[in-house]
């Protein structure tokens, strides 16, 4: 298999994730929760992949669990207003604890969350899923950019009030890109276990929802930027692989290396005047 | 008084509360509640061990709670509490490695400040990195929470491996420069009387100074802040300085006062698990004390629970998360009189 589609392989997870926290943040929602919600995909792709013996029933397990998380994550940041910070690192506890309680219920009685089916390759190492990365964030950059619903989208993220007089609500809006952007994280999440590895292990995404987070500041809250940001780091994580023992420099700086690099890009990038306005603000309709 | 009696009814509730969630987590898992709860609460309390598990456990949960109340009550969404703390036990066991057996008994306190000056640049360097590049806390921190993970595996396999170089561990601290023990049946440290210190401290500091006011000031209203002069940027670096080093001596304490060394899974999402317990205390010092005790008393009591039941400490970030999901959705549902417009005017 050529390089480049092991990294492609590697970045998908991060890619999808970070188109859909792209367009979640568009609309003025931060979800600090996507490193669980993936989480959460993960475990549903594989046991239900497992269960069914479809991995297409295992992807859409994983889409499912993802937006019905963030779907929840949304009724508290966006309906009740609650801070976002805080509803999403509830979302992130829940998540580790609700697949770890899972995981060790299902190891106490013997069954292992691996060998799950496989998805079908259309050419030799592509699946459909990785087939679809590409038209998704196209018709997410296109969708953003060139529609009526992608302009209210982005209004309501960068002047909620304006968007309400025009008579859109901001809730419904911030809403259904919660939604969305629970369909990418199931995406990502299910890809990187059933897609990947068939197989789920505890705490497997081990911050890949959080490199995510920073891939969007990393790609300029740009549906293709992002999607080059997550090849950059996949192609870190491969390099990871490829230099395991051959190189003089710890394995563990080249653990560390995706990390880096997305700090170090954020530093320089900079103050950015590209963040949605209303970013991270709860939005109340004044009575 | 009244607002005494007010809170002393929200810890009963919440207290309350906790105790449904964890009920329910054990129903919904097809465990029996009953016997479940009962386990973690003699494991927690049931005898001096029990005890001694969960003041020990609290200590580090309690210090970095303190660190998460400081930085969220001045904007500063600190969630690299995890990696200040693996920087506050890397600061430690260096100043150990550098002294070599050097004068044993001042080794603690060294230990403990080396902790705290760790933790605290760290975490001042993503306040200034906010403050002077827009590199938001909340992301910056996060990465430095794996990067501090990385280093500490690369320093356990290199610079700071103990001397026979077989196990990736770091010496073993000698007894002298421990923390003072209360007892020699049980682990009970002197760090859980630092971590209530602190507690008081970072009270009287954030209600009683003026600085403390300021930083409150900046956290609630930054337009106020502005109006009233007070340099916010300086104000929210020094705020996320003593967080970054409250989380780094919930690190050194619990090297210098339990573990006595270093070693893979040193921490075991302490840091992560204190944004719930600082939460839970209303990022309120004292209030704190109160939740970091009911966590570690989960942890100590959950340790137990691992040996007769399929489940064990799992169950604790998920009966966080709900609980802090219910906190912030009935706290917000009471107070939805205060309209918060979108954009800063």
């Amino acid at each position: 298999m050529i390089p480049l589609l092991l990294i492609a392989q590697y970045s998908a997870p991060l890619a999808f994730a970070a188109t859909g926290e792209t367009i979640g943040q568009k609309s003025g929602v931060l979800n600090i929760g996507l490193e669980g919600i993936m989480l959460l995909a993960a475990y549903a792709s594989v046991s239900v992949g497992l269960a069914t013996g479809s991995p297409w029933m295992g992807m859409l397990a994983a889409i499912a669990c993802a937006i019905a998380l963030s779907l929840i994550q949304g009724f508290f940041t966006i309906i009740l207003a609650t801070d976002q910070v805080v509803a999403g690192t509830a979302v992130n506890l829940f998540a580790l604890g609700l697949t770890g309680t899972l995981f060790a219920l299902g190891a106490a009685k013997g069954e292992s969350l691996s060998g799950a089916p496989r998805l079908p390759e259309m050419l030799p190492g592509v699946d459909p899923v990785l087939l679809l990365l590409p038209i998704l964030v196209g018709c997410a950059a296109w969708g953003l950019t060139k529609t009526a619903f992608g302009l209210a989208l982005r209004a309501a993220g960068e002047y909620p009030a304006a968007v309400e007089s025009a008579g859109f609500s901001v809730t419904k809006l911030r809403l259904i890109a919660q939604g969305l952007n629970g369909l990418f994280a199931g995406l990502g999440g299910g890809y990187l276990a059933l897609g990947l590895v068939q197989a789920f292990a505890e705490n497997m995404t081990s911050g890949r929802g959080f490199v995510a987070i920073a891939l969007v500041t990393f790609g300029r809250w740009k549906p293709w930027w992002a999607l080059g940001a997550s090849l950059l780091i996949g192609a870190l994580e491969w390099a990871q692989v490829a230099m395991q023992g051959k190189s003089p420099l710890p394995i563990q700086f080249f653990t560390a290396l995706p990390y880096l690099v997305a700090l170090i890009v954020l530093v320089i990038a900079g103050k950015g005047t590209m963040a949605p306005g209303a970013l991270g603000l709860a939005y109340r309709r004044e009575k | 008084m009244k607002q005494a009696v007010r809170l002393g009814l929200q810890g009963l509730a919440i207290m309350a509360g906790l105790v449904a969630v964890l009920f329910l987590t054990f129903a919904a898992f097809g465990q029996d509640p009953v016997f479940g709860v009962r386990t973690i609460f003699l494991g927690a309390f049931g005898d001096a061990q029990g005890i001694s598990r969960t003041l020990v456990r609290a200590t580090p949960l309690l210090l970095a709670g303190l660190g998460v109340v400081v930085a969220w009550r001045a904007g500063m969404y600190n969630i690299g509490g995890e990696g200040q703390y693996v920087l506050g036990g890397i600061g430690g066991a260096m100043i150990a490695k550098l002294l070599g057996g050097a004068a044993p008994a001042a080794l603690g306190p060294m230990i403990l400040i080396c902790g705290v000056l760790f933790g605290a640049s760290v975490a001042a360097l993503a306040a200034w990195l906010q403050v002077k590049r827009g590199v938001q806390v909340v992301v910056s921190t996060i990465l430095m929470n794996f990067l501090a993970l990385e280093l500490m595996e690369y320093l356990l396999r290199g610079p700071l491996q103990e001397r026979k170089k077989q196990l990736f561990v770091t010496d073993t601290l000698p007894n002298e420069a421990m923390l003072m023990r209360f007892g020699a049946q049980t682990d009970l440290h002197f760090g859980i009387v630092i971590a209530l210190i602190s507690a008081i401290g970072v009270a009287i500091y954030l209600y009683l100074t003026k600085a403390g006011l300021q930083l409150r000031i900046v956290g609630d209203n930054p337009s106020a802040a502005r109006a009233n002069k007070i340099p916010a940027d300086a104000v929210q670096i020094r705020a996320m300085a003593i967080s970054g080093g409250l989380c780094g001596l919930a690190g050194a304490v619990d090297y210098a006062g339990l573990t006595g060394r270093l070693a893979d899974g040193f921490s075991q999402n302490w840091g992560f698990i204190a944004i719930p317990v600082a939460l839970m205390g209303a990022l309120n010092p004292i209030a704190t004390i109160f939740s970091a005790t009911y966590f570690g008393a989960l942890f100590a009591g959950s340790e137990e629970l691992k040996r007769t039941l399929p489940i064990g400490n799992t169950v604790v970030p998920l009966v966080q998360g709900v609980v802090v999901l219910a906190y912030i959705g009935f706290v917000t549902w009471m107070s939805r009189r205060k309209p918060v417009v979108g954009a800063e005017e």
